[in-house]
């Protein structure tokens, strides 16, 4: 870990806070599980984190697979956010409200 | 202290600082202007990796583009903010435990087990844009354009969703517009060439 020399950054540096990131996001859906936009964007977040841990790896490996890889999923991840912001306004034009308990069409 | 190291805790502690107040702010404006400066904090962080290009589209695809729909979105909507809020308090404990284990077995795991040393940094004249470029059109250039494919299907799908049709709409039917006959748009009128013959065709 570079406690004889100079601490630099190490993979581990990355990997942890990609976790803690992670972490959070989680928490964020447990927390705001009523509210479909801020459950959107824990979702985004969660992506985030992810996307570091490739970085990360593109970078400590030397291989640019890793930030090819980041690229295709900030493409799918823009798709999500669109269509999911889409759903969202149609859902609140039929329904008049955002909140996930009334949302419960399809409940036997 | 390497200069590095101290950018990275400076922009991580943003990062996790901006995650955190985004998931706790009551207000879903306040929770999207966090993650745009978390989005700029990971950008910050990628720099710190070589991974300049990823990090400038970063900003521009989801603080530039993404972000803003989500502001769109939340401005549009007239949210009852304090039904949302509801269960806040109930499920604060279960959130924190399962962020808080979750957050302890991985970093567990990756302090334990993943150890890499930093590689050389890259020379000065060296460009992430240029080398991402020359794999991406090449080795990667399938998949590049399905991902093309999946970006117009996003767009077709998020138009067709949202798309209104309104009953009191003027609009012309393509199918019954292409079916007009000459005789349904054209009357001709036989006209005497001649004032007085016209004169005698208006007293008639």
């Amino acid at each position: 870990m570079g406690i004889q020399s100079e601490p630099m950054i190490t993979l581990s540096h990355y990997l942890v806070l990609a976790a803690l990131l992670f972490s959070i996001s989680v928490a964020g859906i447990f927390l705001n599980r009523k509210n479909v936009i801020v459950l959107l964007m824990c979702i985004e977040l969660m992506l985030l984190s992810v996307n570091i841990n490739f970085v990360a790896f593109a970078f400590f490996l030397q291989d640019l697979a890793g930030q090819v890889f980041v690229f295709f999923i900030l493409t799918v991840a823009a798709a999500e956010a669109a269509i999911g912001l889409a759903i969202l306004v149609l859902l609140f034009r039929n329904r008049g409200t955002i909140n996930v308990q009334d949302l419960d069409a399809m409940k036997g | 202290m390497t200069f590095d190291l101290i950018l990275f805790y400076v922009f991580g502690a943003i990062l996790l600082g901006a995650a955190l107040a985004m998931i706790s702010v009551r207000n879903p404006v306040h929770a999207a202007l966090f993650l745009v400066l978390a989005f700029f904090a990971a950008a910050a962080i990628w720099l710190l990796a070589e991974a300049e290009f990823l990090a400038i589209v970063l900003v521009l695809v989801y603080v530039g583009a993404v972000m803003v729909l989500f502001l769109f979105v939340v401005m549009m909507l007239d949210i009852n903010l304090a039904r949302l809020r509801e269960g806040f308090a109930e499920f604060l404990p279960a959130g924190l435990v399962v962020a808080a284990a979750m957050a302890t077995v991985l970093t567990l795991v990756i302090t334990r087990f993943i150890v890499m040393d930093a590689p050389e940094r890259a020379d000065a004249d060296y460009s992430n844009t240029e080398a991402l470029g020359a794999v991406l059109y090449t080795e990667y250039v399938y998949p590049f354009e399905i991902a093309a494919v999946i970006l117009l299907v996003a767009i077709i799908a998020a138009i067709a969703l949202t798309m209104r049709r309104r009953p009191d709409t003027k609009y012309i039917d393509p199918t019954r517009q292409i079916r007009v006959r000459r005789q349904d748009r054209v009357r001709l009128v036989s006209m005497p060439s001649s004032p007085e013959a016209s004169e005698k065709d208006r007293s008639e």
